[in-house]
């Protein structure tokens, strides 16, 4: 036990305090639990197939695809913390981008890992890139999502490498001095890979004809849903990013960023909610007033199963679009964390009620004249299996809490906290 | 010339009597239902829904309408959101194409058909001792994992289009290539045929007053009509907002 506890304060950085190596474990025991039974839940669907989930022939899609959805949507405030730092030069965000970038590959390899227990012949994952077909946004999505883990695993090995004992190791200080040196370029080339696959995974269902619940017309290729999960996903980003960073000071009972760079964060996000808020408005009135009833689908209809009614459309746009925007920009509210939090709450409640109605409500209603309103509710290996991605996002972000310099505490950047 | 492969199913005529969709499993090697199996994961390329007017009493009608791939013609939603290809529309025949070789399983062409006439293979295919002996050689089975659908019968294009080469023609006879579903019809309810040759009874069926297509305004242009002299069940065709009818599957 103390050659453990010798281990573990020899790879934490020497001037970080950090919970004693038994608190540390114990910690991370309960997520090592659920993580290893995810696996297990996982494992049963590759050994005896799909047929362990509750999904059928009419909900193809399932927790999985919404989840996947979900978590690229919050993700994406690692790309664009990195735009708004390299591309924008809004400095003051520099302490919160090493934060951003774990959680962005966290979010992005745990949809890649469900994805991949998703499909039905995971070994067949790369004709995608053998056989692509050009017309699909499956494609784009794919192509997308995986070059931008790459770039993720590229920003991440900076701050992998700035760990004290990989420091020790010289030609890592070297490769890392090179990498930083990329590090801008990554940037751009993130950025440009997750506005695509942002608004590829809104076309997803945008391009659905055969489901007028989700089909939408837009400029070009792109259906106006494209738009809408960029301009979403930007605005949600920094909201996830201030959340999870405000769950870590309370985990770990430190300030870790100042009320100002959460302001700054807050104020982004807000701006863009409501602009984003907006467009969705817009797009709704056009679909309701045009798009459905041209291929013989009355609008009303889409609303009158419950529990979809149009009650969740005004709670997607009123009190989990345009109240939060409103929190998040007015000085008078952002001057207090705590409105902060909150805004920022509803504002990820938001984009994730919008991709859970544009996954499960668009299969659950019926498109035939004779067609059944369905139900699905996910069996306990979906769940587990996405229980144990949660798990592994946590486990991930502890330690890399624990062993690296997630909050710009090294020597010769900008600190604003102190991790001591 | 190519041709435009399509069936038209008079709708008074059918009895539900299930015939099409037996033949239809046993043309294309379906492999029995598992225990587990529901009605929504379940193996059905062709499905028979039974509807009803929704009236009670003596007003109340009851009909039914077997359903398949519609073989769209037109911004075929399954071919263009699959990701690598494994839907093709054949410019030959207009028949869409499924290559479960090439499937991923992803299931997005099932989220995009609005006829619910795709199936995943949730199991792995097995049948009981002896009974693989009745499998039909000339049409592959499909592993578990990828999705499968109608194919208007592909093996009997195949098998037209040999017997046509081998008596030195180039153009096939649409009655060497009838799909299970239509022969096995004890009513004669389904029709197959070309509809690009106005001469084929197919072709003149389709364009009869009393002919509809299903969610014909989504502008799929699918090449299954349906036929029915009762005007409510013409208005099955689209969806409106009143209430949908009472359905059972058979």
């Amino acid at each position: 036990m103390s050659e453990l506890i010798l281990l573990d304060r020899r790879w934490i950085a020497r001037d970080a305090e950090r919970s004693s190596t038994a608190r540390f474990m114990l910690w991370l025991f309960p997520w090592v639990v659920l993580f290893v039974f995810g696996i297990y839940a996982a494992g049963l669907c590759f050994y005896y197939g799909l047929n362990q989930t509750n999904m059928d022939n009419r909900f193809a899609f399932g927790m999985w695809i919404y989840l996947d959805l979900a978590m690229i949507a919050m993700g994406a405030g690692a790309f664009f913390t990195g735009f708004l730092v390299y591309i924008l030069k809004q400095t003051e965000l520099k302490p919160i981008l090493n934060s951003a970038v774990v959680l962005g590959l966290i979010c992005y390899s745990g949809a890649v890992a469900v994805l991949m227990v998703d499909v039905g012949q995971p070994l067949r994952a790369w004709f995608t890139f053998w056989h692509p077909n050009t017309h699909s946004m499956l494609t784009e999505v794919t192509f997308c999502i995986s070059c931008y883990l790459l770039v993720l695993i590229l920003e991440y090995i900076p701050v992998l490498l700035r760990n004290r004992q990989l420091r020790k190791v010289p030609s890592f200080l070297v490769f890392e001095l090179q990498l930083h040196k990329l590090v801008p370029v990554l940037a751009a080339v993130g950025t440009f890979l997750s506005f695509f696959h942002q608004g590829s995974l809104g076309g997803l269902y945008g391009v659905l004809r055969g489901r007028p619940f989700a089909f939408r017309e837009g400029f070009a290729i792109w259906p106006s849903t494209f738009f809408l999960f960029i301009l979403s996903a930007i605005a949600v980003g920094p909201s996830f990013l201030m959340l999870v960073t405000a769950a870590a000071e309370t985990v770990t009972g430190r300030q870790l960023i100042q009320n100002a760079v959460f302001r700054k964060l807050g104020f982004i996000s807000g701006v863009l909610l409501g602009l984003y808020v907006g467009a969705k408005a817009i797009d709704t009135l056009i679909w309701l007033n045009f798009t459905s009833p041209a291929v013989g689908f009355a609008p009303w209809d889409f609303y009158a199963y419950k529990p979809f009614g149009s009650a969740l459309l005004f709670v997607e746009i009123v009190p989990l679009g345009l109240l939060p925007a409103v929190v998040l920009t007015l000085p008078m509210m952002a001057k207090k964390r705590s409105w902060l939090l909150f805004g920022a709450t509803l504002a990820c409640g938001g984009v994730l009620l919008n991709r859970f109605l544009l996954t499960v409500q668009t299969l659950a209603l019926p498109t035939l004249a004779f067609d059944d309103f369905l139900q699905y509710i996910p069996s306990w290996q979906e769940v587990a299996t996405f229980g144990g991605v949660i798990a592994y996002g946590v486990i991930l972000y502890s330690l890399s809490y624990r062993y690296l310099p997630l909050f710009g505490q090294s020597k010769g950047e900008d600190s604003n906290v102190s991790m001591g | 010339m190519s041709a435009r492969y399509g069936i038209v199913i008079d709708l008074d005529r059918c009895t539900g009597c299930g015939a099409c969709m037996i033949a239809c499993a046993a043309e294309n090697n379906v492999p029995p239902a598992r225990e587990q199996a529901t009605s929504r994961t379940g193996l059905t390329p062709m499905l028979v829904h039974k509807i009803s007017n929704g009236l009670k009493g003596a007003a109340e009608r009851e009909a039914f309408i077997p359903v398949t791939c519609m073989q769209c013609g037109k911004e075929t939603p399954c071919v263009s959101v699959c990701p690598q290809q494994a839907v093709e529309v054949d410019e030959t025949t207009g028949i869409v194409m499924q290559m479960p070789q090439r499937c991923l399983g992803c299931r997005y062409c099932m989220a995009a058909c609005p006829y619910h006439a795709r199936y995943f293979n949730w199991w792995d295919p097995s049948w009981p001792a002896g009974m693989e002996k009745s499998l039909n050689p000339g049409v592959s089975v499909r592993m578990r994992g990828v999705v499968e659908k109608c194919n208007l019968c592909h093996a009997r294009l195949h098998s037209a289009k040999e017997k046509a080469a081998a008596a030195g023609k180039k153009e096939i006879n649409s009655a060497d290539c009838i799909p299970a579903c239509a022969e096995a019809c004890p009513t004669g309810a389904i029709l197959f045929g070309n509809l690009a040759d106005e001469n084929d009874p197919v072709s003149r069926a389709a364009q009869s007053p009393d002919a509809f297509r299903l969610l014909a305004r989504l502008g799929t242009e699918p090449k299954v009509y349906y036929k029915s002299g009762q005007a409510w069940v013409r208005a099955m065709g689209e969806r409106n907002s009143s209430p949908a009818p009472e359905v059972a599957h058979v």
